[in-house]
Formats: structure tokens, C-alpha cells, sequence
């Protein structure tokens, strides 16, 4: 079997993989990496977590992850999908959320509260807040609650009157 | 390097530079790493059987959501309306995935190549008699008021089985249930904004959206009757009756219409399962011929 053959830490190597989408941003801020643990076999298990279940990038990541742990000289890697528990945005970093509202992107709020049981029903104006990413002001509006990919919605600045996408709370 | 050359070097490299299968979405294995293992006391062939009806439920209507990207009325719901079939697809993904790990993939697999993953065949290549899903997804969309009368109704029932399906003793079913309630709850809210905005709209868009739910609750008819399947994973902890969340269905749907100031249809009797024993009717080979011609005209293509 492949020995392991680099004296990196892997998950030094795994927590520098860029988001596909999001490039400005790590799969680690992203909260996207679960685990980076070595075997005894020397193999490198990484788990990750995808953000929505039909996320396309899921295969890239996974790839992403694979090329650099085998740049690094690790030989044997496993990237493993871990469902439970699911995504959430309360898992972006601190770091996370500054590196996209520099990039433009509002980051998200606290997440709704989950429950066990019936989920109540939003009618009414969506209660989803987010300030301007780029002048700062409060008084912004939602356009759209999609927007280019699956985790973001798209707001419009009412101060500066530019758009810009948010980082929809789930 | 340019990322946007990493994105397609990654993939390409990930599959030995070989050529992929050109159609479906098997970049990779969604259950890649996650423990299949049946529970106790659980027949395969059922837990595979529930699979596909949940599956299909998802992938029939994500393709007839996809029917609206360049038909849609304003952009935004384009968009809108992609996204909650994206994530649609991605929840029949990892249920059609789910069915082929415990071995439960009809007669796809003779007619699939052995290189194509098991969700991807299932998707592909079975016949309309082996699709389980129900008559509410398979009807045609109507225009777009009656689209999201639709939507309105299979996502708050889907959302109710599925916050009860995060108790089921299969962890993988569960753990796709728990992921798919907060997709589902973002569905929900949204068509049901939207049939407030029109109910409570103009004279035409209120007109033809209690057109489009008069359309759709026919639909409800068959949606809370159990399956011999269903039934039996019910009594095994793994599935969720279907009667068991009529109540909670209706009062959403109650509480949407009088807000939308739309007129209720009479609550139609409970029928027999359908669509769910592969009965279906004349729409689903049209839709199924769209989703699945090209790939089974060419089904060694790559790229």
C-alpha cells in the first residue's frame, strides 16, 4: 500500500481548498470540511458536508481536495460525504464572513432556529436583513430569493442603488 | 493557474482524463463515504421501492420546473424557479442513489452501460411503468399561476413528510430528510408568497391563480393513501404514513388561500395510489421521453 510521503499536515493542505463558487473563500471558512485525520494505514480521510443537496460543485470540491493532498504528497486520500448534521450558514467563520463582504457578498445572518417539529409557514415579507456590502448602509431591499448559485439571494442598495448577492441564512 | 482552468482540470483529472458519461450528473458518488447499511428488520427491496417514490417525486417535478428557464415571466423567478429544481434534483439524486445501494435499480441496469452510476441509470433508463411518482409532479404546468399553485402543494407536502422522515430509523433517509426541510421551507415560503401576490393581485392574476389551484387539488386526491410498501416501512419506523400529515397539509394550504383571498375547492376524497404503483398517464412518457431521448439514443456518449 502507498506509504505517506509528505511531512505536511493535511489538514493544513485541505483547509487551503478554495470553494469553487466562492473562490475567495476557503472550504474550512465555508464550514463545508468536516474532518482531515491520517490512518494508520498513512491513508488521509477528509470528510466534507455539502451546503444544498443539489450543489454542483460538491464533485469539484471533492477533486479540489483530492489534487492538492496528492500535490503535498499524500498518495492515499479519501474525501467522504458526511450528510448529518446538515449545513448550516452559522458554520461560515468569522474570517469567512469578512472575506466575502470584501469580495461584494453580504454574509449571512443567524440561521433560523430548527425544530423537531412542523416548520412555520413565512408569509409576509421576507424578515431577511442584510447592509450594503459595499457602502455599509442598512436600507437595502431583496430583488430575487435565488440568485446565481444556490446559496445566495440577490439585494438591491437603496443608498448606493448598486446590487449585490447575500448569503441566504439556512 | 486561473481558477476557472482548475474547476474543469480537477473534474478531468478526477477521472483519469478517460471522457465522462455526457449525460446525468454522476461527477462523483453522493453517498461517497456514508454507511449504507440497511437497519434491522428492513426489507432492501422496500427501503429501495420508498426511495424511488420520494426520488422520482423529486426529479419529475424539477423537470417540469426546468421547463420554465427561458419561458418564465421576469428573470429573477427564472432563476427562482431553477434554483428549486436544482435542489430538487439533488434530493432525487441521493434517493435514486440510496434505492441503487440497496440493490433496488428495475431493469435500468441491462439497458445502462456498467460505467454509469447507479442514480443516473435509475433517472435514465427505466421505463414509465417503473416510475413511482405521484400525478401532482407529473401534471403539465399550466401557466405560471397554476405552476405555483402546484408548487405551493408539493412542497408543503413534501415538507411535512420530510420533518417527519428525519426520525426514520434509515440514517441515510434521514439525514437526506433533515437536509431537504430547510430547501423545502425556502420552496414553500416562496410559492406561497407568490400565490398571495397573486390572489390578492389584479382582477387576472387573481382569476387565474384560483384557475391554476382549482386546476391543481384534483391532484391531492391519491397524496395521503398509503402504498402496501409505505405501510409496511411505516410499521418498521423507516417511512412515514401519508395520512399522517393530511392534517398539517391542509391547515398550510387553508391558511395560504385565505390570505391569497382565493376560494377554497372541496378537500377531494381520499383515492387509491396511482402514480406510486407506476400507473400513470399520458403526460409522464411525454416528459420522460424530453429527460431521457438523448441519453438513450447515445448512451455510450461522452465528453
Amino acid at each position: 500500500m502507498s506509504m505517506m510521503t509528505s511531512t505536511a499536515d493535511p489538514r493544513v493542505v485541505a483547509e487551503s481548498v478554495t470553494d469553487p463558487e466562492l473562490p475567495m473563500i476557503s472550504l474550512s471558512d465555508l464550514g463545508v470540511l468536516r474532518d482531515v485525520r491520517i490512518e494508520r494505514d498513512g491513508s488521509v480521510v477528509v470528510e466534507i458536508t455539502p451546503t444544498y443537496t443539489g450543489c454542483p460543485a460538491m464533485g469539484v470540491m471533492r477533486a479540489d481536495l483530492v489534487h492538492a493532498l496528492h500535490e503535498a504528497g499524500f498518495a492515499d486520500v479519501d474525501v467522504r460525504t458526511v450528510l448529518t448534521p446538515a449545513w448550516s450558514t452559522d458554520w461560515i467563520t468569522p474570517e469567512g464572513r469578512r472575506k466575502l463582504l470584501e469580495a461584494g457578498i453580504a454574509p449571512p445572518g443567524l440561521a433560523p432556529v430548527r425544530s423537531e417539529g412542523p416548520v412555520p409557514l413565512q408569509l409576509g415579507t421576507t424578515h431577511r436583513t442584510a447592509s450594503c456590502p459595499l457602502c455599509g448602509s442598512a436600507d437595502t431591499e431583496e430583488l430575487s430569493e435565488f440568485s446565481a448559485t444556490a446559496c445566495k439571494a440577490l439585494r438591491r442598495c437603496r443608498s448606493c442603488q448598486e446590487p449585490f448577492e447575500h448569503v441566504k441564512e439556512i | 493557474m486561473a481558477h476557472e482552468e482548475t474547476v474543469y482540470d480537477a473534474l478531468d483529472q478526477a477521472h483519469g482524463g478517460e471522457g465522462h458519461w455526457a449525460f446525468g450528473t454522476g461527477f462523483d458518488d453522493p453517498l461517497a463515504g456514508v454507511d449504507t447499511t440497511v437497519p434491522d428488520g428492513v426489507d432492501p427491496a422496500d427501503l429501495g421501492a420508498y426511495c424511488l417514490m420520494l426520488g422520482d417525486d423529486a426529479l419529475v417535478l424539477a423537470q417540469r420546473l426546468t421547463q420554465w428557464v427561458t419561458n418564465a415571466p421576469e428573470l429573477e423567478e427564472e432563476v427562482a424557479l431553477a434554483n428549486i429544481a436544482l435542489d430538487l434534483l439533488g434530493q432525487a439524486r441521493l434517493l435514486l442513489a440510496r434505492a441503487g445501494s440497496v440493490g433496488v435499480l428495475g431493469r435500468s441496469r441491462t439497458l445502462a452501460g456498467d460505467t454509469i452510476p447507479d442514480e443516473d441509470a435509475l433517472a435514465y433508463f427505466r421505463d414509465v411503468d417503473e416510475f413511482r411518482s405521484t400525478a401532482l409532479v407529473v401534471a403539465p404546468n399550466g401557466d405560471f399561476a397554476q405552476t405555483i399553485a402546484r408548487l405551493l402543494v408539493a412542497a408543503t407536502w413534501r415538507l411535512a413528510l420530510f420533518a417527519r422522515l428525519r426520525a426514520s430509523r434509515d440514517p441515510v433517509l434521514a439525514a437526506i430528510a433533515a437536509k431537504g426541510v430547510n430547501e423545502l421551507a425556502y420552496h414553500r415560503d416562496h410559492a406561497g408568497r407568490w400565490l398571495l401576490r397573486l390572489g390578492d393581485g389584479t382582477a387576472e392574476s387573481h382569476q387565474r391563480a384560483q384557475a391554476g389551484v382549482d386546476a391543481v387539488w384534483p391532484l391531492l386526491a391519491d397524496l395521503f393513501t398509503a402504498t402496501e410498501v409505505e405501510a409496511r416501512l411505516t410499521a418498521a419506523g423507516v417511512a412515514v404514513d401519508p395520512a399522517s400529515v393530511r392534517d398539517e397539509v391542509r391547515s398550510v394550504l387553508d391558511e395560504v388561500l385565505t390570505r391569497a383571498t382565493l376560494r377554497l375547492p372541496a378537500w377531494p376524497a381520499d383515492a387509491a395510489p396511482g402514480g406510486r404503483l407506476g400507473r400513470h398517464g399520458p403526460e409522464l412518457p411525454a416528459l420522460l421521453e424530453e429527460l431521457q431521448g438523448l441519453a438513450r439514443t447515445h448512451p455510450q456518449a461522452t465528453w
